[in-house]
């Protein structure tokens, strides 16, 4: 009887859990099937009241038209140029570093492991004055180096998750390279490159992302159209055609759906990169 | 020395040199810079002059509109971060209980916080629309007042924390990673004693996670104080400085004023409050965070 009635009552909690969390989800979502919504309607439509979720006719021509106005290809061009350039980058410079840190013994190693730590706590505004001086002497404004080639020169934050993560790969493999003839940078490039993929696709995925998302760095340094990304060319957008909705929500569909896309053919990297920079700090 | 030992002390600085280049032109020499030029008036165009301490005397005493933006990010912080953290983990937790289409959940809850920052303000911007906003729409239906949000100087930044809540998916795949951590015949045990949900949740789950709660609350923490393109995009600091975020006042000064040296101020003081925050928190985690070997 007793047993019978906590079943009820733990069926009962299971159906409201799963209430709260549906209704928790169709939250999430909305704004995705109201920016699509928004973004196949005719201009009067937006301003409908009460709004119509389904419009008339999809007009897929509001986003030829937000082609037209803006280089959206050229945008996507560059991003995709810069978030490449930077994600190569991060991954050489950070993996020679983080070589270094865990696999090579050599005298300081302890005090250049602990100042790359202190260097995680500074946060970038501290640096953005002097940063964007060096950048204007060296004329480099309006080009894609700023972006790019501090990547060139490795960031704390992966370093320190690759050195956990080739500190976990057995050293036996390294001593066998050893009698097999490699040279340290045969070791990198033969034994911890091959078998660090998983961290090296994961740091891979979170800086592309990073890069790939960047508004501030592309707004201080890219003035004219021609150089602009995708965020900084929305916000462009934006500046133009404040109150075109369907165009700014078609706008908006161009520039996500990259990364949706690319989300979807990749989930399991992605969760596994949250993870790994969650938990292992 | 031995040559072996020589040649790996060669082969350890030449494979972090990239790096150790890196902290020097991009790290240290903007650091050390970047403070003295905190003494400094600097346009850019001109040579700085030392000024001395004025800067920050100026920033203190006689600048409302830091102590606005610190006001801002601080009320921002406040709200956005323990928000999002108690949503997070309520939604990890519900997630983690074998319930049937819970890998669509997740990727449900996950997708929002993986978009651009100006993709989602320009979104939201239009979701807040006080007229054809998705939200107003609805409010309105239901009867409850429909207030301007972005353009109303009260709810423009409640306006800002409901919307970071939309993207808490990365907080919560941190916590269900954690979640999973924990070891089932902890439960087991306490099932056997005879606990119920509520006490097993405080007395194993809490304190098995706290590790992982303690990381999301400073990166949480350092992250709001750090919050620029939602409000650039939405509200551009308004309506009357309500949304004037520390960081977009420090943009304004740098970028939009050229007030190099006020700016190196800002962000030497954005240092101090972070590192303050850190320091506090590492304090108090002794009395709430529990690091076990098992975990």
């Amino acid at each position: 009887m007793r047993r019978g009635s906590h079943k009820l009552s733990r069926r009962l909690f299971l159906l409201l859990l799963y209430a709260v969390l549906t209704a928790g989800a169709v939250v999430m979502v909305a704004p995705f099937l109201w920016m699509v919504s928004t973004s196949l309607k005719a201009p009067h439509e937006t301003f409908m009241l009460p709004p119509i979720w389904i419009p008339e006719d999809f007009r897929f021509e509001n986003y030829a038209e937000v082609f037209d106005r803006l280089p959206f290809f050229r945008f996507l061009l560059n991003t995709a140029t810069i978030a490449g350039l930077v994600t190569f980058g991060v991954l050489l410079s950070c993996s020679l570093t983080a070589f270094a840190l865990s696999r090579l013994r050599f005298r300081g190693r302890d005090l250049v492991f602990y100042i790359l730590l202190a260097t995680m706590i500074i946060p970038a505004p501290v640096t953005l004055v002097p940063i964007f001086a060096i950048m204007r002497r060296l004329e480099w404004t309006n080009t894609f180096l700023p972006l790019v080639v501090p990547a060139f020169f490795g960031g704390a934050f992966p370093v320190f998750l690759l050195r956990q993560f080739f500190m976990r790969i057995p050293r036996d493999l390294d001593e066998a390279a050893v009698m097999d003839g490699c040279s340290a940078f045969g070791i990198y490039w033969r034994v911890i490159l091959p078998l660090g993929k998983p961290a090296l696709a994961t740091i891979g995925l979170i800086s592309f992302m990073g890069a790939w998302n960047d508004f501030f760095g592309p707004l201080i340094y890219l003035y004219s159209i021609k150089k602009q990304t995708l965020t900084l060319g929305l916000a462009t957008f934006q500046g133009y055609y404040a109150t075109d909705w369907h165009l700014l929500m078609a706008a908006t569909v161009i520039v996500t759906l990259p990364i949706l896309l690319a989300f979807l053919f990749s989930q399991r990297f992605f969760v596994e990169g949250i993870t790994m920079t969650g938990i292992k700090g | 020395m031995g040559r072996a030992e020589r040649r790996e002390l060669l082969a350890g600085y030449l494979f972090a040199m990239p790096w150790l280049i890196g902290i020097v032109l991009f790290t240290a020499g903007p650091v050390i810079f970047s403070f003295i030029i905190s003494f400094t008036d600097w346009d850019l165009l001109n040579p700085p002059h030392w000024i001395g301490w004025a800067n920050y005397a100026t920033l203190v005493h006689e600048d409302p509109l830091f102590w606005k933006s610190i006001r801002v990010s601080a009320i921002y912080t406040l709200f956005s971060v323990p928000l999002g953290m108690a949503f997070a983990l309520a939604v990890a937790l519900a997630l983690n209980m074998n319930l049937p289409g819970q890998s669509v959940m997740r990727t449900i809850y996950y997708l929002p916080s993986i978009l651009s920052g100006v993709a989602v303000a320009l979104l939201w911007q239009w979701i807040f629309n006080a007229e054809f906003g998705l939200i107003n729409v609805l409010l309105r239906k239901i009867g409850l007042p429909a207030p301007g949000w972005l353009t109303s100087e009260q709810w423009a930044l409640p306006a800002l924390i409901i919307m970071s809540l939309w993207g808490i998916g990365g907080t919560m795949i941190i916590y269900l990673a954690g979640l999973q951590g924990i070891p089932p015949h902890l439960y087991e045990a306490a099932r056997i004693d005879g606990a119920n949900l509520l006490q097993m949740f405080r007395n194993i789950t809490l304190p098995m996670l706290s590790p992982v709660l303690f990381f999301t609350l400073i990166m949480g923490i350092i992250g709001s104080f750090q919050v620029f393109t939602q409000a650039y995009v939405m509200t551009n600091g308004g309506p009357a400085h309500a949304t004037l975020f520390f960081v977009l006042y420090l943009y304004r000064n740098a970028f939009e004023w050229l007030k190099m040296g006020y700016a190196s101020a800002l962000a030497w003081l954005l240092f101090i409050i972070i590192l303050l925050l850190t320091l506090i928190n590492f304090y108090m985690s002794r009395y709430w965070v529990h690091y076990d070997d098992a975990g």
